[in-house]
């Protein structure tokens, strides 16, 4: 009998819950991608999810920020657990990677030193008479969507493949930094070669495009953003990442971080004003989505709903290239179906 | 002035953080504030690593400590396990305690995050929301988001949120009992004493 060959991609892999799992929402600048992740874990997977009501941040912009101590932090992410130990629930689901990595190190630090477990404890008893469990398994929901991503392709409408060419679309992705850059173990694949995204794109019939500052963080850098005379460290770390990215000429950038999707949409419009300047042949950038939205619009959603009208890199050209069928009258209508004013039209890059 | 050194151990995360550096320069090479700034995470794991007081001082009362974007990509690549951006946490919430924060320009932002940030947090229950991302000073944000705030009553119900609304959600209202729960966290662990120090920086 032969032997099994070895599979050091095993090395590579992380422990993904099944199913129950409690969803901790993020800042929410892509509330449609939210929503999307939901309509798919419950009706596409049939999945319990809860999305409990009494949850807050987990703070973990102002702990990263400085502005809030890490004794603080860690009683907040201990309140969360009381909420997910509540309602009777032990896979946590953060859907912001900033989160993902504060919940990752509070449990860690917890592991390696009770002491600091019991004092949690005694503080968010003090403070709010709560208890509180502690996770089995913690994973980000673009790890969900991954462990997943075989049984959502039947039921996809659309591939990633250019309908004009025949060709796979090309696709870069950037995994946000605290997914897997402090705990490694923690991330599919790793830190050095995360496989979270590039698997969803390999899966649904894309090409994933390599490039040299593919690991290279979006700049968004907390207090670098956040203070408005320091964003010239944010745009200029999202600029080097294009410069990196444009000779491959890609299709579309694929995040798995609210923030960095944000970033690398918004910073090509300010680089196309400050220097006239995009990183696409054709004038109107290179559309970025969240792994939420490309899920959905392969499956059929509504782009209009998923929230795509609200990059500011438009990405009709992408929904050409896939065939994907859109109604450009709803975009601009709201939720009562009224027709909204249009948006300024920026001054180079092309919408 | 006791030994700034033993301060910094104190910190949970001091023991994690800096073990031995060797000074291989691997963190400065991968970092992003490195290639913006005159920054090198190498020589600030030398200093505190040698436990020179006046160093450390000095380090507590620059501008440096505020340069790194907590990206944390040098903790991978470390070959001895440090975490320098770990360590610029520990030195950060250190400055700010002792007051030294406020002899450096970028150190004194703290005041701002803290007022927007921090205010969130206790006021709303988020860190950022939409309603606090004013277009007027975020330009980068684009005529989008321009577009998105003037009209996100009608826009942010068509994505599924729920907005300013009681229930689950995303861009719900935090309800006030568990804001109250988060203040007396704060109250308890430490947040409040470190918000009240950074707030006395003088305008």
């Amino acid at each position: 009998m032969s032997e099994t060959p070895k599979r050091f991609w095993n090395e590579y892999q992380k422990e993904i819950a099944d199913d129950h799992y409690f969803y901790e929402r993020s800042q929410t600048f892509f509330p449609g991608s939210e929503a999307a992740f939901l309509k798919i874990m419950r009706e596409e997977l049939g999945k319990d999810i809860k999305d409990e009501a009494n949850q807050h941040t987990c703070t973990g912009i102002g702990y990263h920020s400085d502005v809030v101590p890490i004794e603080t932090t860690m009683t907040v992410v201990a309140r969360l657990f009381s909420l997910m130990t509540e309602d009777g629930y032990e896979n946590y689901v953060p859907s912001c990677v900033t989160s993902f990595g504060v919940f990752t190190e509070m449990v860690e630090m917890w592991k390696h030193d009770p002491a600091l477990l019991e004092q949690a404890r005694k503080y968010l008893k003090v403070a709010t008479g709560r208890e509180f469990e502690l996770p089995k398994n913690i994973a980000h929901p673009s790890d969900i969507i991954f462990k997943f991503r075989n049984d959502l392709k039947p039921k996809m409408k659309y591939q990633l493949v250019n309908r004009f060419t025949g060709k796979p679309l090309r696709a870069v992705e950037h995994v946000g930094c605290h997914y897997a850059k402090i705990f490694p173990e923690k991330g599919v694949g790793k830190s050095e070669f995360p496989h979270v995204l590039s698997g969803m794109i390999e899966a649904w019939g894309g090409e994933v495009i390599d490039y040299p500052e593919r690991r290279h963080c979006c700049g968004f850098g907390f207090r670098q953003y956040l203070v408005q005379e320091n964003r010239g460290y944010s745009v200029a770390n999202s600029k080097k990442k294009f410069e990196s990215m444009e000779p491959y000429e890609p299709d579309f950038i694929l995040t798995n971080c609210p923030g960095c999707g944000m970033f690398l949409d918004k910073w090509q419009y300010t680089i196309s004003e400050l220097e006239h300047k995009t990183y696409d042949k054709d004038g109107y950038g290179i559309p970025v989505l969240t792994y939420e939205e490309l899920t959905g619009l392969l499956l059929g959603y509504d782009p209009w709903t998923l929230g795509l009208q609200l990059h500011q890199v438009q990405c009709e050209t992408l929904m050409d290239k896939i065939g994907i069928a859109y109604n450009p009258d709803e975009k601009y209508k709201g939720v009562s179906g009224k027709v909204l004013a249009m948006p300024d039209k920026p001054t180079v890059l092309k919408v | 002035m006791g030994n700034l050194h033993d301060l910094l151990m104190q910190d949970l995360r001091f023991g994690e953080a800096l073990k031995a550096c060797m000074n291989c320069g691997v963190c400065t090479a991968i970092c992003p504030a490195a290639e913006f700034y005159d920054y090198d995470p190498r020589r600030i794991c030398d200093t505190v690593q040698r436990q020179d007081e006046e160093e450390i001082e000095k380090l507590l009362r620059s501008e440096t400590i505020w340069y790194c974007g907590q990206c944390m990509s040098c903790k991978p690549r470390c070959p001895r396990g440090n975490i320098p951006g770990e360590v610029i946490s520990v030195l950060r919430k250190r400055s700010q305690e002792l007051g030294y924060f406020k002899d450096s320009e970028k150190g004194r932002q703290q005041k701002q995050l803290m007022n927007s940030i921090g205010s969130n947090i206790l006021e709303i229950g988020y860190c950022v929301h939409p309603d606090k991302v004013d277009p007027a000073y975020h330009p980068e944000q684009g005529p989008i988001w321009e577009w998105y705030i003037e009209n996100i009553e009608e826009i942010a119900p068509k994505l599924g949120a729920n907005y300013h609304g009681d229930g689950p959600g995303a861009l719900r209202k935090i309800r006030e009992e568990n804001l109250e729960e988060v203040r007396r966290i704060f109250e308890v662990t430490g947040g409040m004493e470190l918000r009240k120090k950074v707030l006395e920086v003088e305008p």
